[in-house]
Parts: C-alpha cells; sequence; structure tokens
C-alpha cells in the first residue's frame, strides 16, 4: 500500500504539474544530450581505434616522385621506425558513362602477396585482385554505391593515358579514406572520387613504375620521436623528389576525423552538464518555495513523530520522481538522437561503426549525474526542512526582510512608481536567483547561436572563395606542365569564353625551425579568373619578385611582410630560393604561397609552363566542351566549380537544418522552464500582495506587471550576456572543429542568427510568462486573503 | 506537612519542573518561561490560562517534546525527557503525545481519513482512521480535503488526528483560537469527550477565561510564571459555557 506521506508526494507532484514538466524537460534534454554525443563519441573514437588497430593505419606518410625499391631498406633503418611499405598511388580518371566530367580515381598497390602490411583495405562484399590481372580493381564503398557499381561490374579508367576496361572484384573501404577528399578538394564527394585497389605488378607496368615506388607509409616503433623520423624520412628521399613525409596529425582523413572527435568531446563536457546545472538551479528556486510553503505541514509530521531522515526522504524522493522521469524521457530521446546523429556520420565517416542499441552505463551515469545534481539543486531546501524545529514552524513565517535597492537611490529614478519599486527590492532581495536565472536564459540563447552560426559563416566564404576568388567555372589540371601556348589550344574549344592558366608547384616553406609543405602558385600578371584578397576583402596585388602568402602559413612559420623565407623546391633542381614575404592573404582553404608566374619561372629555372588552366565557359555548350577535355591525354583531373560547390553547400545545409532544430529546440526548453519556475514561484510568493493590490483597485495588467516585471529584466539580463557566450562558444567550435590548415571558417555571425535567438527566446519566454499570468485573472481575491501562509 | 499542593495529590505522567525558556533574538534575551513547575495528572484535564505573550506555547511546546527548556527538567513517569536527543524526542512525541494546533495544521494534499492515517501508520496501537472520525463526528466527511472543510470540521480531524494513536497525552494549543464560538463549543465537546471516554490526560491552552469552568484544574501563567494553580470543582460540560 502507498503510505500517506507517499500519497501527499505524488498529489504535491500533481499540482505542481507545469513546474515538474518543465524541469524534467530540461533535465530530459540534459541527459539526452549527453547520451548523444556520448554515443557519438564513443562510435566514432572506438570505431576509429579499433579501425585503425585492425586494419594498421600507418604512423608517417610520404610521397615521393619515383624511388628505387631497395630504398626501402635504408628507410627501415631509421630509428624509430617499425616497418615500411612502400606502395604506387596514382589518379586516374573514370569516364563513367552520364557523367558530365569524368570522376577522379586514385589507384593504390596492392601487395604481389598476402594483405598489404599498412593502410590495409576492408573488403565488404567480394574479394582481393588476383595477382598480376591488371584489370581487378577493389573500389571504394561509397562510389560504388553511387554508380551501382557490384562485384563483377566494369569501370572504364584512364591508366597513363590508355583507356581500360577494369572489372570490380570488391568493394572496400581503407582507414586511409574515413573521410575521403580527392587531392585538392575541399569535401568528400562519394559520387566523384574513387580509391581503388589494383595488383602492385599491374599498377607498376601501367604506370612504368617497375623496380620503383612514389608512396610510402610507415609504422613508427612505440615512443618514437616522429619529428626526427619525418626529418630523416625527408633527407632519405629528397634525391628521388620526396614531397615531405608528415604524421597523422596532417593525414587528412584523419585530421578531419579526429576535428570531429574532438569537437563532440568538448561538448559532452560542457552542454550536459549547463542542462543539468539549469535543472539544479530550478529544481532549487521550486523547493525552496515548496519548503517555505510546508513549513507548516512539515512541522506537524515531525510533531506526530516522524524523523528527520523521513522528511528529508520525502523531498529526495519528489526529485526523483522528477529527475527519473526526465531522464527516462532523456534515455528514450537521447537513444533515438544518437542514433539520427550517428546516421548522419555514417554519410560522412566510412569506417565500420559499432553501434550498439544504447550504452547502457552511459545511460546510467546519464542519471546518476542527473540525480547528484538534482539533489545538490534541492540540498539546501531539504536542508532547512530537516532543520526546522517542530515548534517553531508552528508560526507563520515572519515577512521576509526587504531593503531599498541602490538602483531606487540612483538620481532621477528616486520618484519610481511604487509598482516598480516592488519589482526592483524583489530582485535585490534574492540577487543571486536573478543572476542564476539570467545566466539560463543566456546558456539558452548561447545554443541557439552555436546551433546555427556555421550557416553564416558559410554563405561569404564559400562567396568570397567561389565568387570572387575563383572565377572560373572549370579546371582543368595536367599531369605535367604544359607550354603556356597549350592555352591557346583550349581557348579554341567550343564553348571556352576565356582561359587563364597558372602554375602550381610543390614546395617546402621554411623560416628558421619551422616549415611546412605546400604549393606555390605563379599567377600571370592580368589573372582574371584567380583573384587574391587581403582579410580585409581588399584586392592584393602581387609584387614582381616576392611572395604573397596565406595568413595561416604566416602564422605557422612566424613570418611577417618583409621577411625573407627558404622556398625549398620540390621539382627541377630541387635547390632552395630565399623569397622575401611581401603580404599575406586571406584564404578559406589550404595554405599555399602566391608569386608572378614570371617570377616562379625564374624560381624553377624553367620556361613559362602552366599546369592548370582555368576556364570561363558558356553554360549552354559545356557538354559540348567536356567531350573534347575527357579525350586530352596530358589531362589529370577536371573540376566543375558548381559542382564543388553544390556538394559542400548540400553536405553543410542538411547537417546544419538537423542541429540547428534540434538545439533551438533544447534551448526552448531552458527559456520556458526558467521563466515558467520562476514567475510560478513568484506568484506563488506574492499572491496574497497581488490580491491585496487588486482590492485597493491596482488593475491586472498593473499587477501583472509586478509580477512579471522581475522575469523580464532577468530575460533582458541573459539576452545581451546569451550574445556575448553564443559568440564565445562559437569561436572556440571554429578552433576545435576543422584543421585551420585545410579549412578555416571565419569567425562571423550574422545579424539574423543573433536576431533569430533573440526572438526564440522571446517568444518562449512570453509564452511561458502568459501560462503563468493567466492565473492571475482566477485569483480570489477574497479566498487569498483569507488563507494563511 | 502544611496544605498539600494540588500537583501532589495525584500521581502526576508528566510535568515541567523549574523550567526556564530563554530565546536569544539577536542581542536580546526573551525570558518566555522563568521557572515554571507544572505538573500533568493521569486522566485529567487541564486548561492553561494565560494572556498572550505569557508562555503558555512555550511551556505546551517543551512538555510535548517539540521545544526543549534552557533550564529545569521534564519527568515522563518520572523519566527526564529534556536531556534526550533529537531521536528520543521524537520517539517520545511518537508513542506518546498528541497535538492539536490553533490553526490546524492539517497536510492540504491529504483527505480528511489520510491525515489521521498520517499518524496511525506509525504508531504501535492506532485506531481506524474512521473510528477517529466517528468519535469527533465527522465520518461523512472522510474524504474531503482540508480545503474543502469548515474551519471547525478541520479542527475537529485534527482532533481524530492526535487521538487516533490513543496517546496517553493530549495537547492543545489554543484549540478554539480561530473558531467563531459555536463551533468552538463544538471542538472543546470534542476533547472533553475524549478525556472522558478514552481517559486521555489533557492539556488545553486558551487565553480566554471562561473555557477554564470545563477543566478539572487550572493553571495560570502570567509573564512567564505560574500565577495560580487550582482545582475546579464546579466542572461544567463545554455545552454549557458562555462567553
Ligand atoms: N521562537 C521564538 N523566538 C523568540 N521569542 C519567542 C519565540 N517563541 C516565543 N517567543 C517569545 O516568548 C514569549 C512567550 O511566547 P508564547 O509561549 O508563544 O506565548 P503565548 O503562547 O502565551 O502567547 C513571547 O514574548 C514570545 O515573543
Ligand atoms: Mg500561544
Amino acid at each position: 500500500m502507498v503510505s500517506v506521506l507517499d500519497r501527499k508526494l505524488l498529489r504535491d507532484l500533481m499540482r505542481l504539474k507545469g513546474q515538474v514538466l518543465t524541469i524534467a524537460l530540461v533535465v530530459a534534454v540534459g541527459v539526452a544530450n549527453y547520451i548523444t554525443l556520448r554515443s557519438a563519441w564513443r562510435a566514432l573514437g572506438d570505431s576509429k581505434v579499433a579501425y585503425y588497430e585492425q586494419y594498421r593505419f600507418a604512423d608517417v606518410f610520404a610521397r615521393v616522385k619515383r624511388a628505387p625499391d631497395s630504398v626501402t631498406d635504408r628507410l627501415g633503418d631509421v630509428r624509430g621506425v617499425a616497418s615500411v611499405y612502400p606502395r604506387i598511388v596514382e589518379e586516374v580518371l573514370l569516364p563513367i558513362d552520364g557523367m558530365l566530367t569524368p570522376a577522379h580515381g586514385q589507384i593504390i598497390s596492392l601487395p604481389s602477396r598476402g594483405r598489404p602490411p599498412m593502410n590495409d583495405v576492408y573488403v565488404k562484399s567480394g574479394r582481393f585482385p588476383e595477382p598480376g590481372r591488371g584489370d581487378e580493381v577493389l573500389i571504394y564503398e561509397p562510389f560504388a554505391n553511387e554508380h551501382d557499381l557490384r562485384p563483377g561490374s566494369t569501370i572504364p579508367a584512364i591508366l597513363n593515358g590508355k583507356l581500360h576496361e577494369l572489372i570490380v572484384v570488391g568493394l572496400a573501404l581503407s582507414p586511409e579514406y574515413v573521410f575521403a577528399i580527392e587531392p585538392g578538394g575541399i569535401t568528400s564527394d562519394d559520387e566523384r572520387f574513387a580509391p581503388m585497389w589494383m595488383s602492385g605488378t599491374s599498377v607498376a607496368a601501367a604506370f612504368q613504375m617497375e623496380g620503383a615506388f612514389n608512396d610510402v607509409v610507415v609504422r613508427l616503433e612505440p615512443g618514437a620521436d616522429e619529428k626526427a623520423v619525418l626529418i630523416a624520412i625527408d633527407r632519405i628521399l629528397e634525391p628521388y623528389g620526396g614531397l615531405g613525409a608528415y604524421g597523422r596529425d596532417l593525414q587528412i582523413s584523419n585530421s578531419i576525423l579526429e576535428g570531429e572527435i574532438a569537437q563532440i568531446e568538448a561538448e559532452v563536457v560542457f552542454l550536459p552538464g549547463a542542462f543539468l546545472a539549469v535543472a539544479a538551479f530550478l529544481l532549487n528556486v521550486v523547493f525552496s518555495r515548496m519548503v517555505t510553503m510546508q513549513r507548516g505541514q512539515i512541522a506537524v509530521i515531525k510533531a506526530v513523530g516522524y524523523r528527520n531522515s523521513t522528511i528529508a526522504l520525502h523531498y529526495l524522493k519528489m526529485v526523483c520522481v522528477i529527475v527519473l522521469f526526465g531522464s527516462a524521457v532523456g534515455v528514450a530521446f537521447g537513444a533515438w538522437l544518437a542514433d539520427a546523429m550517428l546516421d548522419l556520420y555514417a554519410g560522412f565517416f566510412r569506417l565500420p561503426m559499432t553501434r550498439g542499441r544504447i550504452d547502457l552505463p552511459v545511460a546510467i551515469n546519464a542519471v546518476i549525474a542527473s540525480l547528484l545534481a538534482a539533489v545538490a539543486g534541492i540540498a539546501f531546501a531539504v536542508r532547512s526542512a530537516v532543520t526546522l524545529p517542530p515548534a517553531e514552524a508552528m508560526r507563520p513565517p515572519s515577512p521576509a526582510r526587504y531593503r531599498a535597492s541602490p538602483i531606487e537611490q540612483m538620481p532621477g529614478l528616486r520618484r519610481l512608481r511604487q509598482t516598480t519599486m516592488m519589482v526592483f527590492r524583489e530582485i535585490w532581495r534574492r540577487p543571486l536567483r536573478t543572476v542564476f536565472s539570467s545566466a539560463g536564459i543566456a546558456f539558452a540563447l548561447a545554443i541557439i547561436i552555436l546551433g546555427r552560426f556555421g550557416k553564416d559563416a558559410h554563405g561569404p566564404i564559400l562567396d568570397l572563395q567561389f565568387g570572387r576568388q575563383q572565377r572560373e567555372d572549370i579546371s582543368v589540371i595536367f599531369k605535367n606542365q604544359v607550354a603556356d601556348r597549350s592555352l591557346g589550344y583550349l581557348a579554341h574549344l567550343p564553348g571556352v569564353d576565356q582561359v587563364d592558366g597558372y602554375r602550381m608547384t610543390p614546395v617546402r616553406f621554411r623560416l628558421g625551425p619551422r616549415w611546412r609543405d605546400s604549393v606555390l602558385i605563379g599567377l600571370p600578371p592580368d589573372s582574371h579568373l584567380r583573384r587574391l584578397f587581403t582579410r580585409q576583402f581588399r584586392p592584393a596585388r602581387i609584387p614582381h619578385s616576392g611572395i604573397l602568402i596565406t595568413d595561416v602559413l604566416a602564422d605557422i612559420l612566424g613570418a611577417e611582410p618583409g621577411d625573407l623565407i627558404d622556398v625549398e623546391l620540390k621539382e627541377g633542381d630541387r635547390g632552395t630560393r630565399q623569397v622575401r614575404v611581401s603580404g599575406t592573404i586571406d584564404e578559406a582553404f589550404g595554405i599555399q604561397g602566391y608569386m608572378q608566374k614570371s617570377s616562379l619561372h625564374g624560381l624553377l629555372r624553367e620556361k613559362p609552363t602552366v599546369n592548370t588552366a582555368l576556364l570561363r565557359v558558356n553554360p549552354g555548350r559545356e557538354a559540348e566542351l567536356h567531350a573534347y577535355l575527357s579525350d586530352i591525354p596530358t589531362v589529370q583531373s577536371i573540376h566543375r566549380k558548381r559542382t564543388v560547390l553544390e556538394k559542400f553547400e548540400g553536405q553543410t545545409r542538411k547537417t546544419m537544418q538537423v542541429i540547428t532544430l534540434i538545439l533551438t529546440l533544447f534551448a526552448t526548453a531552458i527559456a520556458v522552464a526558467v521563466v515558467y519556475n520562476n514567475a510560478r514561484v513568484s506568484l506563488s510568493v506574492r499572491s496574497r500582495d497581488l490580491a491585496t493590490l487588486r482590492v485597493l483597485g491596482f488593475t491586472r495588467t498593473e499587477i501583472s506587471a509586478i509580477l512579471l516585471g522581475e522575469q523580464a529584466i532577468q530575460v533582458c539580463l541573459g539576452i545581451p550576456v546569451g550574445m556575448v557566450l553564443g559568440t564565445w562558444g562559437a569561436k572556440a567550435l571554429i578552433e576545435l572543429q576543422a584543421d585551420p590548415e585545410q579549412f578555416r571558417l571565419p569567425m562571423l555571425i550574422s545579424s539574423q542568427t543573433y536576431a533569430f535567438s533573440v526572438v526564440v527566446i522571446l517568444a518562449a519566454a512570453i509564452l511561458s510568462a502568459l501560462l503563468v499570468r493567466r492565473r492571475l485573472d482566477t485569483l480570489d481575491l477574497v479566498g487569498v486573503l483569507k488563507t494563511r501562509e | 506537612m502544611p496544605e498539600p499542593s494540588p500537583s501532589s495529590e495525584r500521581s502526576s505522567i508528566l510535568s515541567a519542573e523549574d523550567v526556564s525558556k530563554v530565546y536569544q533574538m539577536g542581542d536580546v534575551e526573551v525570558h518566555a518561561l522563568r521557572g515554571v513547575d507544572v505538573p500533568l495528572h493521569e486522566g485529567e484535564l487541564m486548561v492553561l490560562l494565560g494572556p498572550s505573550g505569557s508562555g503558555k506555547s512555550t511551556l505546551l511546546n517543551i512538555l510535548g517534546a517539540l521545544d526543549v527548556p534552557t533550564s529545569g527538567r521534564v519527568l515522563y513517569r518520572g523519566d527526564d525527557i529534556a536531556g534526550h536527543g533529537e531521536r528520543e524526542l521524537t520517539n517520545f512525541r511518537r508513542d506518546h503525545v498528541g497535538f492539536v494546533f490553533q490553526f490546524y495544521n492539517l497536510v492540504p494534499s491529504l483527505t480528511a481519513r489520510e491525515n489521521i492515517a498520517l499518524v496511525t501508520e506509525i504508531s504501535k496501537t492506532p485506531l481506524d482512521p474512521r473510528e477517529a472520525l466517528e468519535l469527533v463526528g465527522l465520518t461523512e466527511r472522510m474524504d474531503h480535503f482540508p480545503a474543502q472543510l469548515s474551519g471547525g470540521e478541520q479542527q475537529r480531524v485534527a482532533i481524530a488526528r492526535a487521538v487516533a494513536k490513543q496517546p496517553e497525552i493530549l495537547l492543545c494549543d489554543e484549540p478554539t483560537g480561530a473558531l467563531d464560538f459555536k463551533t468552538g463549543i463544538r471542538v472543546l465537546e470534542v476533547i472533553d469527550e475524549v478525556n472522558r471516554s478514552l481517559g486521555t490526560t489533557t492539556a488545553v491552552i486558551t487565553h480566554h477565561a471562561p473555557i477554564a469552568s470545563m477543566a478539572d484544574r487550572v493553571v495560570s501563567l502570567a509573564d512567564g510564571m505560574v500565577a495560580s494553580d487550582r482545582r475546579n470543582d464546579e466542572k461544567v460540560s463545554p455545552s454549557e459555557l458562555t462567553w
């Protein structure tokens, strides 16, 4: 049988159902948040570790022009190197029927016997190619899915200028391509980029690479000094056209995956904790009031012989009911949301994800954390219930102590209306409550900004990068540099309105001890289709001698305009040249440097050439043009700006919409809970005062202003603080999110985002306030005056 | 021996001996009780009279172990409970004392019957809540919440709650203080009935002198001291009271 005290508990909860529900909702959101983030973190993090381990992901990566196989042993002798695996990696075009421009393949050689000792291939269906079967390939599964390829399908590929018909024998993934971006790309594109694996002897034969390799991956011994290994490898590969070794941190797939994991990790600490803090605060407000209201009851329960522990337990049980209800909803919601989030991730990160239905310890942790927060929240209230002497509680509580607030004493405000004064005094009486309430509102507003600012940053960045900087429609990258006059040939192709070309060469930039591998681009003096801008969006001119570098590269090198930096060439005589930094430019992607094309040729001591052509085309004749372009044997890849842009926007928009929606809902839950609970408690505290005022002739509007004035002030204080908080948070997330050497989101929050967040918070606040205000209409003037506190 | 003091006539079940109570209000010391000796005799109905602020409630609270004296002793069947800890005091209240307060102090979220069950659930020899309500003539309001009852009815429920555990001692602090005359009489009748039919030792506080006529014994307090302690030989039933 339910004890009488428990019956009281249930009825008290029923009476406070609005408050119980709103607080439970905040708990639910916190728990759901925690479960979602933790599940995502675990799924990505654990899967990554297991995947890397099982498929032997390398620690160090290096590309080289052509090194004889004998170099492998020298690399293996480097101190700290555990094992070395030389490979051949080649870019190929895949002219698939129905695609406007050919897709890009990246062929990776397989060893002649057994599985790759590193960066192994996870074959999801089908089998490995037979050694020596030059027409058999494993192909990246997401690409295969996009193109309906299955084991047994064929795919056209241009290998070293010759069209082959390759047979797909299996669909595969690899730890190297968890997030697959083609070289020079800005995002993953399953439709257009395909890593492929082929028998090593066949790759070597097709690309005349017998007895040599052009890519090497290395596993380190535990505790090895990575930096020293990188330097040693560079030294060994240098004579063979090494392009600079790098570790996992600069391996693009890994760095994007780890960036995402780091971001979740930051959020998992901060977000759910903040929700629970809000819930704890609100429980504090509500329970403090309840204990005050129930002084008489508590006293009588004690007087008839109940123990203090029973009283404490009574309130703890009450809070447990709220928290357990909230967490149950939160666990269910969190399980669903985690699943949805992992589905979203599964669209970006291709790795075998271990995703249990729901991680029980995580759910239990969330519930325990919520219980602890709640108990901490009501600790003071319970303490005052326990220490309440049964005799003293028989008297009504003495009138609350008010003081004149300093605000009233400010000159000019002396003649505040009495009703306004009541509001200020109430705030002044409980300054902490105002502080915490405003903090709750600020937090709610901040997370709306966090959910939405990504959109703001993407618009202008795409506009800048693809509207103002890259003005071409199509860029054509050649395998090797071609003479400038080839551009003239391109200009005569159908549909081509304008042609530009530039020379790009891989280099290592160095200043003192700092260095970074990147590319140096030589632009013609009258470059129409590629423009550079400074951070202030002013067009940047390239000086006749000297180099412009992206500001991120300048940061990495610690270089400032006027400094001389070393440019270590990786082509031609591979010499080191000194160049003066004449300025910095702002670009969203990469860390390249720019020079006048003629100066670059000077550095390289070569004749005028280009290796990238930029085309402006007549959209009506684009299809016709592509037929010609794909047939040019010197073309390595063709990029259509519109396709890239649409892919990028499509991916970010979808993610962004989901996140915005969820975080806005979460924020609304907080705002409603804060305003509603404060207003309800304030109504409970002051219904007598307000009824008295009504009796004295005040209108409903006037007493509403007194009741809700306090909440209005809390909201008004919270809003600007929330804007600042959201701005900080956005900054912090940006720093975590993307690898700045790859891609930089500018710190940009639009006025629409600020406005949106303010409107959502205001709407939630006003709605909740109105819910409470409705109760003023039914204020029982006579009854309230009769009831004793 | 000179004239025997009234207190030694019958065996006292509960008594305050030289009890003082000092409240510390900031820098001010309030002497609510100054060396009070008040015994409660087995089965009697005692009325504690005195003006407002004379220390009546303080005394009753100390007798009922709701509060502890600053000095002096509180003897329950010869055992000093004044020095006992919180837990023993709670047990003492639970097992031996029933309280009725001026403002009824019913739990508003519990029905009449449940308010009584609140006590019977933790007592050793309880009445059935329904029996207790019968005693105060309120069986038909059993499932009403306090807000649905008049003041007098609420106070009768409070009395039923106090007697439902069949306490040895019933302590009532201004039970009629918030009630009109007729209702007050009805409540006093119930208290009188309990005292007589169950033999419960009863103390009733009032600042209203005429009520003293229903008592076996009348103790007057003034300014924290016992002003008089006398037997009432012309005990009348509450229905004959006038004021
Ligand atoms: N908790 C307390 N703190 C301070 N003073 C108190 C307290 N309780 C009672 N008093 C004071 O002790 C005196 C006696 O109070 P009380 O016993 O309530 O009188 P009565 O019940 O006779 O009206 C009064 O002056 C009262 O103000
Ligand atoms: Mg009193």
